[in-house]
């Protein structure tokens, strides 16, 4: 093997950035599938009853057209992911607008409209439950307890009591949901779309058309952004997508439009945390007591997981000897929420964060001297009793922010009032407990004949830069250059189940698996002599938990991460006094994710992360109507643009973690946390004026300024 | 759509003619608002007649002192034009916060008035400037255009070809309220003038209009009064992007704002 | 109608009122142009018609009659990457690349009219193309390392 510089790192050019920027990239609606035909999805209009009827108009030709219903259903007619609550096809019962039940196939797009407008379905309705305070069903509840809350907020001196809510958000992925999915010979299908996780549609496309292993292949194509919104979501495009290709004998593009890709899909779960927080006269931090109710929607897809972490984060990067979080999340009759990067943790570090703020100003202190009394240092225990014995960056990241914001000025304005806000944060580092354990991820590394290795793994790139992470690790693991490193497709049939491309796990968990598998492959290949003739020379690896890591999953106590990735926000905000809009013009970050594999990478990831951020804190406002989204076009859901985002600084600091490859932890989702709070703290010293929720629209924020 | 034609007419008179000629002929300029409605379904016309390469409908002059912007002259042009900023720099201004630099190279003054949005945000501008729409056939003073939500004094077929601005609107001043900076529907438009006094305001009644009681505050000197007044003037909506209460309280400091400098 | 695409002649047959951007992905099999809304809102459709950067959601194919149309497909010359496209790679503009054709073609409009655009310049240039992966922090050095 030659001798090669490290390019862990260094900013390599992305592996697939020239077809990004030349057009060649092929996302799934870009892909010519001979004969295919469209599909269409037809919906629920009412948020909860029963379907009476379903009449399809004698006026149209409906031999030109596949319609499938849940009766054509060959296996079990559910979305598998944890409950099999979920129906692919209503049947009877509705329970959420937007709710599928039947699907359209044509041979071109206006037979698909006029068959959709040929159909119509009469229900009988019964009274939604939209209020969490009213719901009936219970997806999950969680207790976390440590020491004595109780009692220790009877005996503190200063107890503060607040109340927060955080609102729906939309992933926005950039490019729609959408599959394709080819029936082949022997009963087989294969869908090819714009996903996450290749093996959570496999799984659900077995058990939906009854199909074994082999005869269902799942392939990513290029994917236009995910964020969370392609980790479940994408199982029911492909089972639809199947379906119809299965009943029409032929492929089926299922493509979404904005529109309904904003009406039918998976948001952020919305919810209320309460905080009753004591302290002692000095500040000193002795009682945290937290409730977290969230809404799960209709159908409980992967909320028990948003509120485990949701619950885990609840307190904050603060040690105190006494805490009791209960979590519970509801289902209403509005469409199901899922997961979106930061998965419960923005949500409850959000009113965790505010708390700090609060009981500053009771005690008349500044919130900075708390922090730094309260935060986690090396050697502290968190609410779930994990000692935090390695890569604790707190005061790290604190330092580097506060030494990198730019110098505050007051404005000048007078109807513009400036302020500047704070936060810090930590977000665990992969599957939450015994997550990694059960998944058993598996990778596999491969020697060619040519001198070429190819990594083997389901994990997907979605924008992060996976595929370049990849490359670097094993080229620097085998002692290879970057360009004899291959990453194969993201193919069920071709790669092994990696685990999905979620929870922060990518770099340090698989990227973890692939340095040990390289590593262990270079061994090999150095010591075959004579070398081997049978090619490719193949090394698997499957996650082992370390004996280090200890979780008990029934009293949810124990190491809930591996470890964990610290940010410190600094946000600088415009206030304009006549109309309550908050411009956020400066945002700092100094963010510790062990190590940045590819730095240019790793500050994308904060970036875009903390805009997404910027957006659920002040213009991202989802208003509900009759159980269904009112903000249901681009036009009237608001992300921010070039022109009404911030500068950012990113500043990383590395402190590496011995249990990630090259010392990296997690970065997808730890931007995702501390702008919020900072963004309703700035907006507090701009104006003196509390708001305890996000969105802080200008409706919000000018009421409440005209109130104080 | 396979039957949908897209007409090609030489020049205006041959727009009109198509027009009248046409069942279910819609006339085509930017698009930025008929290809959306289109592609949703929410019109299903037999035809489009494309406006976009007449050049009568083009352009910036001035004519008889008075500076003429042809409907279909998009808002790039508008944004550029010397002669705009000198003579109405409120356009100018309202230009600029019409989407961004696509929406702005193909909107145009045309569309805005033909479609008659109440949250069109050049309207309450061409109100403030007591502008005047030239059609194929006759003048209308843009104060009697608009007659009901999306609905204008526009007879069938009949073609916007250019809007006149006297020389008043030099003194009118604007500002929009929206979402965000930039691709944002307005959640209140508010133009003035004082000389002569004219306070008018989008996005807060199913039309662009004229705050009367408080422009005749206005005409008397009284800021504070027309401030006031403007709030009974307005008829806002709680609706999927703002409400009553916030437009009504905007309108006011923005009105407000925009008179006391 | 016949129009110019990316320097080469084209031939459409067929109703004029089709969107070019339908027109452009499926009967002249240039992908490249993307749709992520249709109505006009996030800029993914970007292109360049006679050098102005519009939203090809927007323009009915009709409209182009006799025009030069530029898609990403026309950026490069031949094999190679221009400045932008270069800088887009290195810089980190690029996460997902959904938004990056569109994107690179207003950015490339706004460079052809102003070659030295403040950091300003460059949002309002770009505030017509939405992003969801970047923060928009590494497009905007991107398009400023551009300057000539």
């Amino acid at each position: 093997m030659s001798e090669t510089s490290a390019t862990v790192g260094r900013p390599v050019p992305r592996r697939e950035g020239a077809d990004k920027v030349t057009g060649r990239a092929r996302y799934t609606d870009d892909l010519v599938v001979d004969g295919a035909w469209y599909g269409k999805t037809i919906r629920s209009s009412i948020a909860r009853g029963r379907i009476r009827a379903i009449t399809y108009d004698p006026g149209f030709d409906w031999s030109k057209v596949t319609v499938v219903t849940s009766r054509d259903i060959p296996g079990d007619n559910v979305v598998q992911l944890i409950r099999d609550d979920q129906p692919a096809l209503a049947t009877e019962e509705i329970r959420h607008r937007e709710e599928p039940i039947l699907l359209i196939a044509a041979p071109d797009r206006e037979t698909l409209a006029s068959a959709g407008r040929a159909v119509r379905i009469e229900y009988e309705t019964l009274e939604p439950v939209f209020d969490v305070d009213r719901a009936t069903e219970t997806y999950s509840t969680i207790e976390i307890l440590k020491g004595e809350v109780v009692e220790a907020l009877k005996v503190a001196a200063v107890v503060v009591e607040r109340s927060f809510s955080v609102g729906l958000q939309e992933q926005l992925y950039i490019e729609p949901q959408g599959a394709i999915a080819i029936p082949e010979e022997g009963g087989r299908i294969k869908v090819i779309g714009s996903l996450q996780c290749p093996y959570y549609v496999h799984r659900a496309l077995k058990r939906a058309l009854a199909l074994g292993d082999e005869q269902a292949v799942v392939i990513q194509a290029e994917t236009g952004g995910g964020f969370g919104g392609k980790e479940e979501y994408p199982s029911i495009v492909a089972i639809h997508a199947a379906l119809l290709a299965r009943k029409a004998g032929r492929p089926v593009r299922l493509i979404y439009d904005r529109h309904e890709d904003l009406a039918a899909t998976t948001k952020r779960h919305p919810g209320v945390i309460r905080h009753r927080t004591g302290v002692r006269r000095d500040g000193t931090l002795v009682a945290q007591d937290i409730e977290i109710v969230l809404d799960g929607g209709a159908y409980c897809t992967l909320t028990p997981v948003v509120l485990s972490r949701a619950a885990i984060h609840a307190a904050g990067p603060y040690s105190c000897p006494n805490v009791r979080i209960r979590a519970r999340a509801v289902a209403t009759n509005t469409p199901p929420n899922g997961a979106f990067r930061g998965f419960g943790a923005p949500q409850s570090l959000f009113a965790a964060e505010l708390m700090v703020e609060h009981v500053a100003e009771r005690l008349g202190v500044p919130s900075l001297d708390l922090r730094k009394k309260w935060m986690l240092r090396l050697g502290d225990t968190t609410a779930t009793g994990q000692k935090l014995t390695e890569s604790v960056s707190s005061e790290l990241v604190l330092e580097a922010a506060l030494k990198a914001a730019p110098p505050f000025h007051r404005s000048i304005v007078p109807s513009v009032r400036r302020g500047r806000g704070l936060s810090l944060v930590y977000h665990g580092s992969g599957f939450t407990g015994s997550g990694e354990k059960k998944l058993g991820g598996k990778v596999a590394v491969e020697a060619s004949a040519d001198g070429t290795f190819t990594i083997l793994t389901a994990s997907t790139e979605i924008g992060q830069g996976t595929k370049t992470i990849f490359t670097q690790i094993a080229a620097d693991a085998l002692g290879v250059p970057l360009d004899r490193v291959i990453v194969g497709p993201q193919d069920t049939s071709l790669v092994p189940d990696s685990g999905p491309t979620v929870a922060s796990r990518t770099a340090m968990i698989v990227g973890g698996l692939i340095h040990e598998a390289a590593v262990d492959l270079r061994d090999k290949l150095a010591k075959r002599r004579p070398p081997p003739t049978t090619w490719p020379l193949r090394v698997e690896k499957t996650y082992v938990q370390p004996d280090r890591i200890h979780w008990d999953d029934q009293t949810y106590q124990g190491d809930a991460y591996p470890v964990y990735a610290w940010a410190c926000t600094i946000v600088d905000v415009d206030v304009d006094m006549l109309t309550g809009e908050v411009r956020v013009t400066d945002l700092v970050s100094a963010v510790d994710c062990g190590k940045a594999i590819h730095p240019v990478m790793a500050e994308g990831q904060v970036e875009g992360g903390m805009l997404q951020a910027v957006g659920w804190a002040t213009i991202e406002e989802i208003k509900m109507k009759d159980g269904g989204y009112q903000n249901d076009r681009l036009a009237t859901y608001l992300i921010p643009t070039a022109l009404d985002a911030p500068r950012i600084k990113t500043i990383l600091v590395e402190n590496p973690y011995s249990g990630g490859p090259f010392g990296a932890k997690g970065i997808g989702e730890l931007p995702m946390d501390g702008p919020a709070p900072a963004i309703i703290a700035a907006i507090h010293d701009a104006t003196g004026v509390w708001l305890d929720e996000v969105p802080a629209t200008p409706e919000k924020v000018l009421a409440a300024c005209a109130s104080s | 759509m396979p039957d949908v034609a897209c007409l090609q007419p030489r020049d205006v008179a041959d727009a009109v003619r198509l027009c009248h000629e046409t069942p279910d002929a819609r006339l085509l300029a930017g698009g930025t608002d008929l290809m959306v409605m289109l592609h949703a379904g929410s019109v299903r016309p037999r035809a489009l007649v494309n406006l976009w390469s007449l050049a009568e409908l083009k352009g910036i002059r001035h004519v008889d002192g008075v500076v003429e912007i042809g409907a279909a002259e998009p808002y790039t042009g508008i944004i550029g034009s010397a002669l705009v900023a000198e003579h109405c720099p409120a356009l100018v201004a309202a230009s600029r916060t019409i989407g961004a630099t696509q929406i702005q190279n193909r909107g145009t003054l045309g569309g805005n008035l033909a479609n008659a949005s109440p949250a069109g945000d050049t309207l309450p501008v061409l109100l403030a400037s007591d502008a005047i729409v030239v059609t194929d056939s006759r003048t209308i003073p843009v104060a009697e255009f608009f007659t009901g939500y999306r609905t204008t004094a526009l007879r069938d077929g009949e073609l916007i070809v250019a809007v006149r601005f006297p020389v008043s609107a030099r003194g009118v001043r604007f500002r929009k309220v929206g979402t965000r900076a930039a691709q944002a529907i307005s959640k209140v438009v508010v133009a003035v003038n004082r000389e002569p006094a004219r306070i008018a305001l989008g996005s807060v009644a199913e039309v662009p209009l004229r705050a009367r009681s408080a422009e005749a505050l206005l005409a008397q000197g009284d800021v504070e009064g027309a401030v006031a007044a403007v709030a009974a003037d307005i008829r806002p909506i709680d609706d999927v992007r703002s409400t009553a209460a916030y437009r009504r309280a905007v309108a006011q400091n923005v009105l407000g704002d925009l008179l006391r400098d | 109608m016949r129009f110019v695409l990316n320097g080469r002649a084209v031939s459409f047959e067929g109703s004029g009122a089709r969107r070019l951007l339908d027109v452009l992905r499926e009967d002249l099999g240039a992908t490249g142009t993307k749709e992520g809304c249709g109505e006009g809102e996030c800029g993914a459709c970007s292109i360049l018609v006679d050098g102005e950067v519009v939203n090809s959601c927007l323009v009915a194919v009709g409209q182009v009659e006799g025009c030069q149309v530029t898609t990403v497909e026309g950026l490069a010359d031949g094999g190679r990457l221009t400045a932008l496209q270069q800088a887009f790679i290195e810089r980190g503009a690029a996460q997902c690349g959904i938004c990056t054709p569109g994107m690179l073609l207003a950015a490339h409009a706004l460079l052809e009219e102003n070659p030295r655009p403040s950091e300003d310049d460059v949002r309002v240039g770009l505030a017509g193309n939405l992003c969801r992966c970047t923060g928009y922090t590494k497009i905007i050095d991107a398009v400023l390392a551009c300057r000539t």
